[in-house]
C-alpha cells in the first residue's frame, strides 16, 4: 500500500511513522536473537560487549565458549541425551499421530469433536500442569517398570521422558497432518483401489507421497517441541536424562556461564535451518495441492 | 408399472438390499476409521488423560493419615473436637501402637510433613516423637523381666503368639495387618512366612497379638527374616502391660489353654500397673498435651479432604468449618490474581505491538510480507531457553540495554535501570516470547477483509479514522480475540521465563506450582493449584472453540 500522490501533510508524517513504528516492532522481535550471536563470541567471561568487542578488535573475539560446548562433559551429555529423546518422541508421536489424522479425515467418523479434542489437549493444558500430572503419575509407572519388570534405572527414566514428549508432541502432528489432507484428492485413492492396489500399496504409493510435506513439518514441530521442551523433563526425567534445555536452565538459574550464548547461537542456527524446511515444505504442499483437481 | 415393484426393496450386484449393502459398506468404514485412530487415542488415554486424572484425585486424596494410623483414626472419631478437652486415653494408646509402627516403617516423618502443611511444628513433633517412643517400650520390658525372665526372651513371645499345627488361626487379624504393612511398605510383603497368630493368644492378648502380628509380617515377608530369630519392637513389651493389667483379664485366663498359662497368671498379679499413655506423649513434647494439636489431627483424618483446595484460595480447614488463613500467610489469591493481571498485561502489549504489524503484513505487497513474516516466524521457531537467556542478557543491570541507555546518556551509571527479577522483565520477556501467537492468528483474519470496503467508506466521505475505526477494525476484531485467548491461554501457564527473569516479584502462579512439587513437597496442594489452574485454561479454552473452532488452528 503505497502512498497516494494526493495525500496531505498530515496523511505523509502518519505514513512515515506508522513505517517507523513497525521497524521498531520488529527490531524488538528480532534483536533479542541477533544480540546473542556476536556476545557468544566473547573473548571474555561477560555477558556484555566489551570495548574490545566494539572496537572490532580481533582479541575480542574468540572460540572459547564453543570450544567449552564441545569439551565439557556435562554440556555433551546433555546434548546426547537430547539427541537420543527428541529423535524417539518424533517417531512414536509421528507414526501414531499420521494414521489418526488419516482416520480422522474419514467421511464418518463417530465422536469425531470428542476424540479431537482428547488429541489436542497436550497442546491446551499449560506445560506445568502436564508436568505435574505426569510427574505423579510416570513415577508410579517407573516404579513398576523397575519392580516388576525388572528394567535397569536409566532405561526406565529414558522411556518416561521419551513418552512424555511423545505425547507433546501428537497435537502437532495431528494439525499438520489432517491440514494436509484436506487438500487430499480422494478419488486417487479410489483410482489405486480400481486398479488393483491393496490398501497397503495405496497408502505407500499413493496417500503417503502426497501428504509427505504435511507428514514432516508436523515431524519437525514435534521435534522441535522435545528438543526445546524443558518443564515436564525437569518433573519426569531424573540427573541422568539431563537434556539441553534444562542444562540451559540450570546454567541460567545458578552458574551463569557464556557458554549458555554459544549454546544458544548453534540453536538459532538450527532453528534457521527448520523454519527453511518447514517453509519449503509448506510451498511444495501448496503447489501440489494445486496441481490435484479438487 | 404395479405395486409390487416400487415397494420391492432396491437390490445391490450381489442381491443383498442396497439400504443394508450401503449400511454395511458404512459401517466397515467407520471401523477402518476407528482402527486407525484408536492406537494414539489409547496412547494419548493412558500417559496423557491418566496423569492429569491422577492429578485431580490427588488434590483430594488424604489417605495417608488413615493408613498410617487407621486405629487412632477410628477411636478420633469418638471425640469431639470442639470441647477444650484432651481426647481420651484409648486415642493416646492406639497412637502409641500406631505410630510406633509407623517409625519402623520410617514413615512418621512423612506424615509429620503431611500435618505440617497445616499446622507448622507438627513435622518436629512427630519425628520427636519417633524416637523417643521407644523409651517407654524398653521401661515396659524391664518390668516385665522383673517379674520374670522369661518375658525377656524373643522365643517367649513367638511360642505364645504363633500358633502350633492343627488350632486355630487367626486370619482376619494377619489379613488386616498385611494389608496394614502394604500402605506403609511400598512393597507388598510377599514370600511365605513361619508364623501364624493363634486365635487363641489373640483373643486373651488382643493389642500384644497385633503388635506381634504386624512385626511378624515386617520381619517375615519385608525383611524376609526368620520371625523366631528376631527381636520383636519395644512396643511389645508396652502391649503385653496392657493387656495383662485389663480389666476382665484373669477371668479369660481361665479359659485359655495355651503356652505360658502360668506366667501370664503370674503377670496379672505381679503388680504391674497399666500404661499411662497420655503422660507418656506428653513427657516426649508438651505440645501432646494440647488440645489444638489433637484438633489438626482429627480435622485432617478423612480420606478425601478438601483441605488442599481451601489452602490454595487462601483458606484452612478447622473442626469449625472453613476459615480464612491468617494475614501473614495469604499469599496465593494475590498470586492468582497477579498471574490473572500480568497476563493481562501481556496480552494487551501483544495487542498494542502486534496489530500495526499484522495491518503492515496484510497490506503490503505478498513478496515484501514473506519476506516480513520470516522476522516473525524466526523467534517463533527459535528455542524458549534462547529467547530467555537472550533477554536475561538484555535486562541485566550491566546488559545490553542499560549499556546503550547510559551512552546515549539517558540514565547515569551509577543509576542504572532495575529490568530483571520484577515485572517489568518478566512482561518483556513474555511479550517478545508470545507476539508471534498474537500476530500469526490477526495477519490470517486481516488477509481476508477486501480492502474495497475501506475505499468504500472513504469515497463516502469518511475520513481516514473514522473509515480505519468503523469499517475496518470491526473485521478484524475476530483475529483480535482468536490472538488474544491464545497468548492468555499461553502466558497464565507460562513456568520457564519468570522463573528466570522474574525474581521474586515477576513470578506466576505455576512457579508455585513448581515450588510444591520440587521443594516444599507439599503435592497435594500443588495438585489442588494445578487443577484450579486446569480449569481457568478449559474454561478459556472453551471460549476459544466457540469464537474460532477447535479445526482452525494453524501452525507456521
Amino acid at each position: 500500500m503505497s502512498l497516494p500522490i494526493y495525500a496531505t501533510f498530515g496523511q505523509r508524517v502518519w505514513y512515515y511513522s506508522f513505517r517507523v513504528i513497525c521497524a521498531l516492532i520488529f527490531i524488538f522481535l528480532i534483536t533479542p536473537i541477533l544480540v546473542v550471536i556476536p556476545l557468544s563470541f566473547n573473548a571474555e567471561n561477560f555477558f556484555t560487549f566489551t570495548p574490545k568487542m566494539l572496537s572490532f578488535d580481533p582479541e575480542g573475539y574468540s572460540l572459547k565458549h564453543y570450544k567449552d560446548f564441545f569439551n565439557n562433559n556435562e554440556w555433551q551429555r546433555s546434548f546426547k541425551n537430547s539427541l537420543i529423546i527428541a529423535p524417539i518422541a518424533t517417531i512414536i508421536s509421528v507414526t501414531l499421530g499420521t494414521l489418526a489424522a488419516i482416520g480422522l479425515s474419514q467421511s464418518h467418523v463417530p465422536f469425531r469433536r470428542g476424540i479431537m479434542a482428547i488429541l489436542i489437549s497436550p497442546m491446551i493444558v499449560p506445560l506445568i500442569i502436564s508436568a505435574t500430572g505426569m510427574f505423579f503419575f510416570y513415577s508410579k509407572i517407573g516404579n513398576f517398570m523397575e519392580s516388576s519388570m525388572g528394567l535397569d534405572k536409566a532405561l526406565v527414566g529414558y522411556i518416561k521422558v521419551i513418552l512424555a514428549h511423545a505425547v507433546l508432541g501428537i497435537p502437532f502432528v495431528i494439525i499438520t497432518v489432517t491440514a494436509t489432507l484436506v487438500g487430499f484428492d480422494r478419488s486417487l485413492t479410489r483410482a489405486a483401489a480400481n486398479m488393483g492396489a491393496s490398501p497397503v500399496t495405496t497408502f505407500f504409493r499413493v496417500q503417503m507421497p502426497l501428504i509427505l510435506p504435511g507428514v514432516i513439518s508436523g515431524g519437525l514441530f514435534a521435534f522441535i517441541t522435545s528438543f526445546d521442551e524443558v518443564v515436564v523433563v525437569l518433573f519426569v526425567g531424573s540427573a541422568s536424562q539431563k537434556t539441553l534445555p534444562w542444562q540451559m536452565f540450570i546454567g541460567l538459574r545458578e552458574q551463569v556461564s557464556p557458554t549458555i550464548l554459544a549454546v544458544a547461537t548453534i540453536l538459532v542456527g538450527v532453528s534457521i535451518l527448520l523454519l527453511t524446511t518447514v517453509e519449503l515444505l509448506r510451498r511444495r504442499s501448496e503447489r501440489l495441492r494445486g496441481m490435484s483437481p479438487s | 408399472m404395479s405395486d409390487t415393484a416400487i415397494h420391492a426393496p432396491v437390490l445391490a450386484a450381489d442381491g443383498t438390499p442396497l439400504k443394508r449393502s450401503l449400511g454395511r459398506a458404512l459401517r466397515v468404514q467407520k471401523m477402518r476409521a476407528l482402527a486407525l485412530i484408536a492406537p494414539l487415542l489409547i496412547f494419548v488415554l493412558i500417559s496423557f488423560i491418566l496423569p492429569i486424572g491422577d492429578m485431580l484425585f490427588r488434590s483430594v486424596e488424604n489417605q495417608i493419615v488413615e493408613d498410617t494410623m487407621p486405629y487412632t483414626v477410628e477411636e478420633l472419631k469418638n471425640w469431639d473436637g470442639a470441647s477444650d478437652e484432651l481426647p481420651p486415653e484409648p486415642v493416646f494408646r492406639d497412637m502409641y501402637f500406631d505410630l510406633f509402627l509407623a517409625t519402623e516403617m520410617k514413615r512418621h516423618t512423612r506424615l509429620g510433613s503431611r500435618f505440617n502443611y497445616e499446622s507448622s511444628g507438627m513435622s518436629s513433633l512427630f519425628r520427636q516423637a519417633g524416637r523417643k517412643l521407644t523409651d517407654a517400650g524398653k521401661a515396659a520390658q524391664e518390668a516385665l523381666e522383673e517379674v520374670d525372665p522369661v518375658w525377656g526372651e524373643r522365643e517367649t513371645y513367638f511360642t505364645l503368639f504363633n500358633a502350633p499345627e492343627g488350632t486355630a488361626v487367626d486370619t482376619d487379624l494377619i489379613d488386616t495387618q498385611k494389608k496394614r504393612i502394604r500402605s506403609l511398605a511400598d512393597e507388598a510383603p510377599k514370600g511365605e512366612m513361619d508364623f501364624a497368630p493363634s486365635e487363641q493368644a489373640s483373643a486373651l492378648l488382643p493389642f500384644s497379638a497385633r503388635v506381634y502380628t504386624s512385626f511378624a509380617v515386617i520381619t517375615g515377608m519385608i525383611k524376609n527374616k526368620a520371625v523366631e530369630k528376631t527381636k520383636p519392637m519395644e512396643s511389645l513389651y508396652l502391649a503385653m502391660i496392657q493387656d495383662v493389667t485389663r480389666p476382665g483379664f484373669s477371668d479369660d485366663l481361665k479359659a485359655y489353654d495355651g503356652p505360658f498359662k502360668d506366667d501370664l497368671a503370674r503377670l496379672a498379679t505381679g503388680g504391674l500397673t497399666a500404661p499411662d499413655y497420655t503422660a507418656i506423649f506428653e513427657s516426649v513434647d508438651r505440645a501432646w498435651g494440647n488440645v489444638e494439636t489433637w484438633r489438626v489431627i482429627q480435622t485432617h483424618s478423612g480420606a478425601y479432604t478438601s483441605g488442599y483446595f481451601l489452602n490454595a484460595i487462601d483458606m484452612q480447614k478447622t473442626p469449625e468449618g472453613a476459615k480464612m488463613q491468617p494475614q501473614n500467610k495469604r499469599v496465593l489469591i494475590q498470586l492468582f490474581i497477579r498471574t490473572i493481571i500480568m497476563s493481562l498485561t501481556i496480552m494487551g502489549a501483544c495487542i498494542l505491538l502486534g496489530y500495526p504489524v499484522a495491518w503492515l503484513l496484510s497490506n503490503v505487497p505478498t513478496r515484501t510480507a514473506n519476506l516480513l513474516l520470516m522476522l516473525v516466524l524466526l523467534p517463533f521457531w527459535t528455542s524458549l531457553l534462547v529467547r530467555t537467556s537472550a533477554w536475561k542478557v538484555m535486562l541485566q543491570q550491566q546488559g545490553v540495554i542499560n549499556d546503550v541507555l547510559v551512552w546515549i546518556g539517558l540514565v547515569a551509571n551509577n543509576n542504572r535501570l532495575v529490568l530483571i527479577n520484577n515485572e517489568i522483565g518478566t512482561i518483556t520477556a513474555m511479550t517478545h516470547i508470545l507476539l508471534p501467537f498474537m500476530i500469526l492468528p490477526m495477519y490470517s483474519v486481516m488477509q481476508t477483509i477486501n480492502p474495497s470496503y475501506l475505499r468504500a467508506a472513504k469515497s463516502l466521505g469518511a475520513t481516514n479514522w473514522t473509515a480505519f475505526w468503523r469499517v475496518y477494525f470491526p473485521q478484524s476484531v475476530p483475529g483480535i480475540g482468536a490472538g488474544s485467548i491464545l497468548v492468555f491461554i499461553l502466558s497464565i501457564g507460562y513456568y520457564i521465563t519468570p522463573e528466570i527473569v522474574g525474581g521474586t516479584k515477576g513470578v506466576f502462579i505455576s512457579n508455585r506450582i513448581a515450588y510444591h512439587i520440587s521443594s516444599s513437597l507439599n503435592w497435594g496442594l500443588a495438585a489442588a493449584l494445578g487443577t484450579i489452574l486446569l480449569v481457568v485454561v478449559l474454561a478459556l479454552y472453551w471460549c476459544y472453540d466457540k469464537i474460532v473452532g477447535i479445526d482452525n488452528v494453524k501452525l507456521g
